[in-house]
Formats: structure tokens, C-alpha cells, sequence
């Protein structure tokens, strides 16, 4: 039996260098089939001598083991180069583009009002809307704006044909329609479209207004600064912004201001605001000894124009896809 | 309106910068638009007097001028075509810095020139090139050009709300500089000119609402081409307003003056007295500005006793103007109620210095002092005598007391405010005032039309105290939650949905053009615009459809090969009216590529299917269907209507080939409109058990004729299935080889499932054979 050894190393050396599973399957066979080397050997160990039979036995057992272990393992390698091989084959140029249909935008001014409503709603602030055409009583005379008032002339109205209607020149009816059917408290943002017969670099017929009000027992003209201006330093995420309220006036609030924010060394207007003025109040069947509150309009295309840089109020109108797509 | 902040000074002088003072001026409330220079920084630039002018020796063009500057004479080299001895010019000496150029000595051809005559054009006061600025013969030699043309001033433009008539004026604006700043207050002394004659017109208040206090006075034999004043062509050209006329300009003066418009009638034109009556319907009148009116009867004129000579409050006639032959006027200055003037520059078309100051309200106290000063003014330019003042007065407006609370004021500004305070507020404003306990009783001066209630009152003290002084303060309030429906979505999630099926938002006009709404909607009577901006933009728009068809135009005509647009707006319907009739609609383009070209991809452009997967995944989970249907803007073999509930929501649709063609696209977008209030509405989900048998799938495949849809054999398949078919779908439409001509083979999954037990064969089967009946009895379909 001096030669089991030999037949163990033989056979370790025999597998180590097989790389293809099939051949590997049929070295086994020449050690460990039927009639194999080893199927031999045993033969052999039956005609030794009984005292002999133990120790060659498991000499026998121990080479088989390793044998089998040889090739077990030849068979896990030979399998691991093959996926190594497999995967070589498959790897892709990751680096190019994905595929299938794009992402699209929303547009500028409609990014600026969703930061707008999302700024008040965290207040508690409600989202209103309203109609695009109007009477002269919402937009004027419900807002204090008697007919032939001077006031009248700072918005250039669009009357439509046969002259009973006309295109809202802000976006303050709304609170009108909204106070008809909610008693205070009262605590609103009322975006919109809204027009003027106005056409140049800086105006445009159409443009958009976010209406607020906020009417309550104890809402004062230190509050309406408070929320404002807090909202601006939230809007721009400037806490340093700088914020001034003028004296101004309008029919629908007293006392008025004008909001201007500092934008270099200048004021820019922003929009206008100011105590409920009584008569509105009045207008809506509201107490107003009891409640009181204030309005605001803001233009949220000069704010989207603050914001990011934009020159011309006209490009938010001409729909241009090379630049709306920049605000993707 | 537009003044000189030095000829403000003259009235109240307070102690703060030219910057500081529009600071104080804008938080006033008055809104300062604009400030500016006089004149840009110079400096070394004096009067010099031309002392003789010669021919330069090496150039035809050139003099060579004798300048005295007050020391020893220069010799200056001169190019200008006025040049000439005697005259008085600015001169800029060696070392000027002048806008631009800094003034040396130099030879100019050989000739030394020891500074420049200049230009207005050189020193920046005007485009003026021509020649050299003339000076005043009477301008002192040497001295600064900068002092002698007062250079050293400003322009300040203030656009004063309109409850301000009061600062439309220097003298108001000076007493509401006073006011905020507390620096006091210096007005005119106007002085009474008594009458040297006794010449007087008789006037009459024939409409005494509209107009209650009528001033008039005759002033004979004055020269009316007499020269105005240079300091006062100077303050008016400061303030924008071109002289014309001696006497033109003294009645602009006065108004720029005190506020108060002022009127000048040749005498000899007036025949008999002046009556102030409202104009005879159709009444005719030529305006100075040339404007031919037929007047309506609501327009107030001035008329003596055979025709109108003037338009009250507005503007004069041009027949009764005066002119430079001119010798004997008639002065007017004239209370006009607010209300009688409103509105009826709007009618006209134009207005006037005049129209814009009575219908804000001009103080009916001052009205005489007006007239006193222009004819002080005119005996002291025109010369001529004055006859007496006539006046004829009616009941003037009441400035009736205003109750102020101060616990009131101090609950709307969320200050504190102490009572003597608030009373020297009102002290400084000129408003008379006596304490009621706790209270005060204001009653504003004649100057104010704005103050009528409390909260007028409370606004006065928010503005004097100071709009900057009041804190910014965050308000307390009650806890309350908003209401969050989950059964309704809100825009932005619908925004983000489309945003995610790679469509770009735009935002377009909701009045369009004419044409797009008879083209893509069939509207021959559109809701029109009286006053259209631009014929573009003349009608409301009833559909989304031609403003997204123009928005693909536009980009398309920009090289941009894909467009896939959405807009969320409005529509309108009706007549106008009813907010039902405006509903909110969100309406989307595809055109060009399915998606963008790409790696991989075939290339195949946008069809009906994408969008309409677009408009499916809008709408989900809600059960909609399509039904063919033929609609103005889109190919009618390719256009449905969307229905929900039996209702008809929304279109889809290919464009016609026909405006496809008229509006220049090379392709044909698919376009869809919804109502928005259909896509915002949606259900709460609900659960159902999951079966934990296994499904099986069948699939049926058969041929149909082509005009059968596929919504019709799906619906009769789901109808007659037991309740073990958990689902239908189509996965295939087939045509071509195999498939008859004039038929499509469709091919059904089918899934069946129970959830009590595992189904079986037999009971498989039978469902399957019972839609298969379906398909022949009801289709006639041919079974594959």
C-alpha cells in the first residue's frame, strides 16, 4: 500500500490542473467511479491479511477524504472563475445616460406662490380663490371705491363688451366673496391672476396677486409688520433682509402702507397692505367695532424676480421652454 | 409732481440732507419716486464777460476771445457760433473738472487757451450744443456759475397718494414736511393787492354744488408780452412745466405755488357776466389744446351770457385765451367740488394740471389769497391795474368733528399712545382739536378731504409717529388646525403629477385672439374686451387649447423640437357673471418625440395613447372613459371626450391637419383639457381582503371587425363574467398577416380567483367558455 500516497498526490495534482467542469467530472471517475483507481485498491484490502485490515483501512478512508476534498474544492473554484468570467462579460458602461421619458418643471411664479402658501398655511392661514371676471361692486365699490373715486385711476381697468363686467384688477375681491361666507375669525391667502391695461418691461396686462387677510378681535397694524416681515426673511431665507412700511393709501385699508424690501442700497416695491378699512368690514356684515385685521396684496412675480434673478417681467409670459426650463 | 428741493427750503428749511429729506418725505407718505441733480458736479467754472473776440490766426472756425473773470483778462480759444463781445458765458478756468473733461492750459493751433467757454450741453444742464450758455447780463463777474444758475439744488419727484390733493403744491408739501419733521413752517405773505379800478364782472353760481366759491377780477391794460421772471421760468422748468406767456406762466406759478389752479380770459372775449352752469347737452366748446367737444350736460363750464368760455376745473377755451395782444384780463380762481370733476378726465381722454388737483380737492379757504398773488404778480410783470375782487360764494363743504378713542387707536396699532402725544400730532398737522375725557374731537383744516372718520384720524397718528416707530410684532394666536380633505387633491400634487410626466407648466394670457377662438372652439361670439390692449389679446379665452397650441408654436418656431406644456387657468364661458362660468382647467400639449431622443429609444413621436395614459394617471384612481367623439380643434377620427360618472369632464385630441397647417407646426400635437375640479376629486381608498388562493390566468384572443371598440368588448366581457373573474385586460391589438383586412384581432388577459378555495378546472372553464360566447354572439368575433 506504499503507493496510496503516491495515488493521493497523483490525483491532487491531476485536478489542480483541470480548469473545465466536464473534464474535472471525468477525472473523478479515473479515482473515485466504479472501476476507478481507488474502487481497485479496495478491492486489494480484502486480501490482506485480517491484522493488516484496520491500518490500511483507514489509510484508504483517509486518502479517499482528501481526494474528495480536492475535488470539491477544484470544482468551487473552477465554478467562481467561471461567474467571475460570466460578470467580466456583463459589466455595463454605467456611465450612460439613463433612459425613458424626463422630469418637466413647474413654472417660476407658481414656485414662488407655493412658497407663499406653504410660509402662510404654517400659520394657519387658508387658501382662497375667486372669479377672474368681476362686478364693479367687488372689485370697487365693496372695497370703498366709489365710482369716479381718483383711486380708481391707479389701476387701468379691462371692461369686457357691454361694459357690467370687468377683468379684477387685483385680487382683494376675493376677500369680499370669502368674508360673504365666513364669519371671522377670518384668516386667508388668496392667490391669483389679475389685470391691468398696462404693457412694457415692467408691467404686463396680466400678472399675479397673492391676496391676505386676517381678521380677528386683536389683530393690529404692530401684527400685520410682524407676519410680513416675517414672512419675507422666511421667503428669501434672509434673516438680515430689511423691510420698511410707508404710508400709502388705499380704499380698502386704513391706515395703508407700502411694503419695500432693501435690495442693494435701493427700496424695491413689493406690495401694499394695511388695516381693514371699517367700510369693507361693514360691506360684509361684519362688526366692526368688534373685529378688525389686516389685508395685504403681494406681487409674487417682482418677488420671483427678486429671487432669482430675473430682468424682464415679460419672460414668466412668453413661456420660452429655454427659460422656464431653468427653473427645473 | 415735480419741484426744486431749494425752492422748498424757502418754505420750511429742515435740518437734514437732500437723502434724508426724501427719507422723511416718503415715510410721510408722500412716495418719492425719483430725486435728482440739477446739475452734475463741477467745479472752477465762473461768469466771465467776453471783452473782445478775434479770428483765430490759424483757423477759419476758432476765436480767440478776451475774457474777463474779474482778475487779469484770459485768452481762451473758442469755437462757438454766438461768441461774441459783451456777452456773458460760463467759463470753466484751468483746473475745472467739468462732466467728462478736466480743463487745462493748452495750445489749440498755436494759440494758448487758458480755460473754455463752455455749453449747457459741457456743464451737463441740458442736450444744448449749439453755442455757448448766455448768461444774465446782470451775472456778477467771477462768480461761481454754480451759485448765480443755483445749481446746487435738486429735483425731487413725489407722486402724492390720491387723498393728497393738499401736497400738490409747495407750500402744502412744505406744511407736511413741518409736520413730520417738526421744523416750522414759513407760508407766503400774500397781502390783499386793492383795486385801483372799478371794473368788476358779475358772476353767477348757476350750479352751486359743484361749484361754491367763484373768485374773479379784472386787470386792465397789462402787456402781455412781457417776459416772466427768470427765477420763475427757472422754478417752473425745474417743476416740468415750459413757459409760455407772462401770464400763463404767473397762473402755473401760483398753482405750483399754493396748490390752487388758476385760469387768465381776455376780457374782451367775455360778453356780459360769468355764469358757472353746467353745459347744454351737445353744447359745443374748442379747448386750448385744440380738442373740438360736444359736451355732455354733466360737464361743468365756465360761460359767460352767450357761450362756454372754459371747462370748469379742466382746461380754458381756446377762444377766450389770452394772447401776447392781449390787454385787459379776467383772473380766476375758483372752488370745484371734487365730485364734479372725478371721472371726467377719464371721459376726455386727458386731464390737466388742473382736473388732477380739483378732483382730489384744492382748499376752498384759499381760494382769494390765489387771486391775490397772481394779480400781484401779473401788476408786477404786466403791469396794468386791478379791479375789485368779485366773489360769489355758496354753501362751501363742513369740516364736521371727528371722534377720536385713543384706546381705539392704541387697539389698531398695537402701541401704547399717551395723550399728549396724540395731541401734538394734530397741533403739527394744523388740525383744531378739544379733549372729550379720555377722547379727542378733531376737526381737520379746509386743505384735508380725507378726514371724515376715526380710523382717517388714527392713519394721521400712525404717520406722524412714524410707520418705522410701531414694533414688528408676531401675533398671538388660537391653535386651531386647517382642514386637510383627503378627498380632494390639491393643485400642487396635480402640478407634480403632470411635472412628473416630464410636461413643463406655463403660464399664458387669459384673453387670446379672435381667430383661436373660432379655429379650436368653434365660438363665433366670444366674451370680448371693450378696451382690447392689443387685437391679440382681445377676447376671453372659453379653452386652454389655443393657448397651448400657440405656446408649441412659439417654442417649435425657437428650434425647440419638443414641447410638452401644461397650464393650470382659467376659462371662461359665460357671460361673464357667474363664477361657474370661469371654471379652473388644467390642459396639456405632446408634440414631437414620445420621449426626447435618446440612446436605446426608438424614435417615435408623441400619439393619442401617451397622452391619453397622461390623462389616465391624472385621473386615477378614478374610473373615467373615452368616448369618440368630434370636437372643432382636433382630427375627428382622433378626438374623444373624457366622461366621468355619465359626465362629460374634459376633452383629448389630436389637432385638425387643417390648423396644423394654418399654425406652422410640423407635426401634429396631441392636446387635452380637463376640468380641474374633476382632476382635484378623488376617493378614499378602502380595503378589501387579498385572496390567498392562487389566481389563474387565461388568455382570449379573437378577430373583430375594425369599427368595433375596445371599450364595448371589454365592457360586455366584464358584464357577463361571474364573480370568480378578478380581471380583464387587453394586452394585444394585432393587424396584418393572419388577420382579415377591415378587422384587428384583440387579445384579453383573463385572471380568476376565488376567495374561498382553490378554483377548479371545470369551474375555469365555464367562466372562460361563457366570455367566449360574448365575444361571438355580441361581435360576431372570430375566436383565435
Amino acid at each position: 500500500m506504499q503507493d496510496v500516497d503516491a495515488i493521493v498526490q497523483e490525483a491532487l495534482a491531476l485536478f489542480a490542473g483541470i480548469a473545465d467542469a466536464d473534464e474535472l467530472e471525468r477525472a473523478k471517475a479515473r479515482y473515485l467511479g466504479k472501476s476507478g483507481v481507488l474502487a481497485g485498491l479496495n478491492k486489494g484490502l480484502g486480501r490482506l491479511p485480517p491484522a493488516e485490515r484496520p491500518a490500511m483501512g483507514s489509510r484508504f478512508n483517509a486518502a479517499k477524504d482528501r481526494i474528495e476534498t480536492a475535488l470539491a474544492e477544484q470544482r468551487e473554484r473552477i465554478q467562481a472563475r467561471r461567474l467571475e468570467a460570466r460578470l467580466a462579460e456583463e459589466a455595463l458602461d454605467v456611465t450612460l445616460p439613463g433612459r425613458g421619458l424626463g422630469v418637466g418643471g413647474l413654472h417660476p411664479v407658481t414656485r414662488t406662490m407655493q412658497r407663499i402658501e406653504t410660509l402662510f398655511r404654517s400659520l394657519g392661514f387658508e387658501v382662497a380663490h375667486g372669479p377672474e371676471i368681476e362686478t364693479d361692486y367687488y372689485n370697487f365699490t365693496a372695497l370703498n371705491q366709489p365710482e369716479n373715486h381718483p383711486a380708481r385711476s391707479m389701476h387701468d381697468t379691462f371692461y369686457l363688451a357691454g361694459g357690467k363686467h370687468l377683468l379684477r384688477t387685483h385680487t382683494s375681491p376675493i376677500q369680499i366673496h370669502y368674508m360673504e361666507t365666513h364669519r371671522p375669525p377670518v384668516k386667508l391667502i388668496a392667490p391669483g391672476r389679475v389685470y391691468r391695461v398696462d404693457s412694457d418691461a415692467t408691467h404686463s396686462p396680466m400678472f399675479h396677486q397673492v391676496e391676505g387677510l386676517w381678521i380677528d378681535e386683536r389683530v393690529t397694524f404692530a401684527n400685520l409688520k410682524g407676519v410680513l416681515i416675517d414672512f419675507l426673511r422666511h421667503f428669501f431665507e434672509r434673516e438680515d433682509l430689511e423691510v420698511r412700511f410707508r404710508p400709502s393709501f388705499f380704499p380698502f385699508t386704513e391706515p395703508s402702507a407700502e411694503i419695500d424690501m432693501s435690495f442693494g442700497d435701493a427700496w424695491l416695491e413689493i406690495g401694499g397692505a394695511g388695516m381693514v378699512h371699517p367700510n369693507v368690514l361693514r360691506n360684509v356684515n361684519v362688526d366692526s367695532e368688534r373685529y378688525q385685521g389686516f389685508a395685504f396684496g403681494l406681487g409674487p412675480d417682482r418677488l420671483t424676480m427678486l429671487r432669482y434673478g430675473v430682468n424682464d417681467l415679460r419672460l414668466f409670459f412668453e413661456n420660452d421652454l429655454r427659460f422656464l426650463k431653468q427653473f427645473n | 409732481m415735480k419741484f426744486s428741493e431749494n425752492w422748498l427750503r424757502t418754505f420750511v428749511d429742515p435740518p437734514l440732507t437732500t437723502r434724508e429729506l426724501a427719507h422723511a418725505l416718503a415715510m410721510g407718505g408722500l412716495d418719492v419716486e425719483h430725486v435728482e441733480p440739477v446739475a452734475p458736479p463741477f467745479d472752477r467754472v465762473v461768469v466771465g464777460e467776453v471783452l473782445a473776440v478775434d479770428r483765430h490766426p490759424g483757423a477759419d472756425r476758432l476765436s480767440v476771445c478776451t475774457v474777463n473773470v474779474g482778475v487779469a483778462p484770459l485768452s481762451i480759444v473758442c469755437g462757438a457760433p454766438n461768441v461774441r463781445a459783451g456777452s456773458r458765458v460760463p467759463t470753466a478756468l484751468a483746473g475745472a473738472k467739468l462732466p467728462g473733461i478736466e480743463i487745462r492750459v493748452t495750445s489749440v493751433r498755436g494759440v494758448e487757451s487758458h480755460g473754455m467757454l463752455c455749453s449747457a450741453r459741457e456743464l451737463g444742464l441740458s442736450e444744448d450744443a449749439a453755442g455757448l450758455l448766455e448768461l444774465p447780463n446782470d451775472a456778477p463777474i467771477g462768480a461761481d456759475v454754480r451759485q448765480v444758475l443755483d445749481l446746487d439744488d435738486h429735483l425731487i419727484t413725489i407722486k402724492p397718494t390720491p387723498n393728497r390733493g393738499d401736497c400738490l403744491g409747495l407750500a402744502g408739501i412744505a406744511r407736511e414736511v413741518s409736520a413730520i419733521t417738526g421744523s416750522s413752517f414759513s407760508p407766503i405773505e400774500v397781502g390783499i393787492v386793492s383795486a385801483s379800478l372799478d371794473d368788476t364782472l358779475r358772476i353767477e353760481l348757476a350750479a352751486p354744488r359743484a361749484c361754491p366759491r367763484y373768485c374773479g377780477r379784472l386787470v386792465r391794460g397789462v402787456n402781455a408780452g412781457a417776459a416772466a421772471p427768470r427765477w420763475m421760468v427757472e422754478r417752473l422748468t425745474r417743476s416740468g412745466i415750459r413757459s409760455v406767456s407772462a401770464i400763463v406762466d404767473i397762473t402755473n406759478y401760483v398753482m405750483l405755488e399754493l396748490g390752487q389752479p388758476l385760469h387768465a380770459f381776455d376780457a374782451a372775449r367775455i360778453d356780459g357776466g360769468i355764469c358757472v352752469r353746467f353745459a347744454h347737452e351737445g353744447e359745443k366748446l374748442v379747448l386750448l389744446n385744440g380738442e373740438n367737444l360736444e359736451l355732455a350736460a354733466d360737464f361743468l363750464v365756465i360761460a359767460d351770457e352767450r357761450k362756454a368760455l372754459a371747462l370748469a376745473g379742466i382746461m380754458g377755451g381756446a377762444e377766450s385765451a389770452v394772447t401776447r395782444s392781449t390787454v385787459d384780463i379776467f383772473l380766476e380762481s375758483a372752488f370745484f367740488d371734487p365730485e364734479a370733476i372725478a371721472g371726467k378726465s377719464r371721459l376726455l381722454g386727458f386731464g390737466s394740471d388742473a382736473s388732477y388737483r380739483f378732483e382730489r380737492g384744492v382748499d376752498y379757504a384759499a381760494t382769494r389769497d390765489a387771486l391775490d398773488r397772481a394779480t400781484r404778480l401779473v401788476i408786477e410783470v404786466c403791469g396794468g391795474r386791478a379791479g375789485p375782487v368779485s366773489e360769489a360764494c355758496a354753501a362751501l363743504p363742513q369740516r364736521k368733528p371727528v371722534t377720536l378713542r385713543i384706546a381705539r387707536a392704541e387697539r389698531i396699532l398695537g402701541i401704547p399712545l399717551k395723550a399728549e402725544a396724540v395731541a401734538e400730532i394734530f397741533r403739527r398737522l394744523s388740525f383744531a382739536q378739544t379733549p372729550l375725557g379720555s377722547d379727542l374731537a378733531v376737526t381737520p383744516p379746509s386743505f384735508r378731504f380725507d378726514i371724515t372718520i376715526e380710523e382717517d384720524l388714527i392713519e394721521e397718528v400712525a404717520r406722524i409717529h412714524g410707520y418705522e416707530n410701531i414694533p414688528a410684532v408676531l401675533p398671538q394666536m388660537r391653535a386651531a388646525m386647517l382642514p386637510a380633505p383627503e378627498q380632494r387633491r390639491d393643485a400642487s400634487t396635480v402640478r407634480q403629477l403632470l411635472v412628473a410626466r416630464d410636461y413643463q407648466e406655463v403660464v399664458t394670457f387669459g384673453f387670446v385672439e379672435r381667430q383661436w377662438e373660432e379655429d379650436f372652439c368653434g365660438n363665433t361670439q366670444p366674451l370680448a374686451l371693450a378696451n382690447p390692449i392689443a387685437s391679440h389679446m382681445s377676447v376671453m379665452r372659453s379653452s386652454l387649447i389655443g393657448s397651448l397650441v400657440n405656446c408649441v408654436a412659439f417654442n417649435a418656431s425657437r428650434r425647440q423640437p419638443r414641447v410638452r406644456a401644461f397650464e393650470i387657468g382659467r376659462c371662461f364661458v359665460g357671460s361673464g357673471d357667474d363664477t361657474d362660468a370661469q371654471p379652473m382647467r388644467v390642459g396639456g400639449i405632446a408634440y414631437g418625440l414620445a420621449a426626447s431622443e435618446q440612446w436605446g429609444v426608438p424614435k417615435r413621436n408623441a400619439d393619442f395613447f401617451d397622452a391619453k395614459s397622461d390623462v389616465e394617471a391624472l385621473l386615477a384612481p378614478q374610473a373615467v372613459h373615452f368616448e369618440a367623439a368630434v370636437h372643432p380643434a382636433f382630427h375627428p377620427g382622433r378626438s374623444a371626450r373624457v366622461m366621468r360618472a355619465g359626465r362629460n369632464i374634459g376633452w383629448i385630441g389630436e389637432l385638425h391637419p387643417r390648423w396644423q397647417a394654418k399654425y406652422d407646426l410640423p407635426l401634429a400635437p396631441i392636446v387635452f383639457e380637463l376640468d380641474f375640479r374633476h382632476v382635484t376629486e378623488g376617493e378614499l381608498p378602502s380595503y378589501r381582503d387579498i385572496s390567498r388562493f392562487p389566481a389563474v390566468r387565461r388568455d382570449l384572443s379573437a378577430e373583430f371587425d375594425e369599427e368595433v371598440g375596445h371599450d364595448r368588448v371589454l365592457a360586455a366581457m366584464q358584464q357577463a363574467a361571474p364573480a370568480i373573474v378578478s380581471e380583464i385586460g387587453l394586452f394585444d391589438v394585432f393587424r396584418g398577416s393572419g388577420v382579415g383586412k377591415g378587422k384587428k384581432s384583440l387579445a384579453f388577459r383573463v385572471l380568476l380567483q376565488d376567495t374561498e378555495k382553490t378554483l377548479t378546472e371545470a369551474e375555469v372553464d365555464s367562466a372562460v367558455a361563457g366570455l367566449r360566447d360574448v365575444l361571438q354572439q355580441q361581435f360576431r368575433a372570430k375566436l383565435r
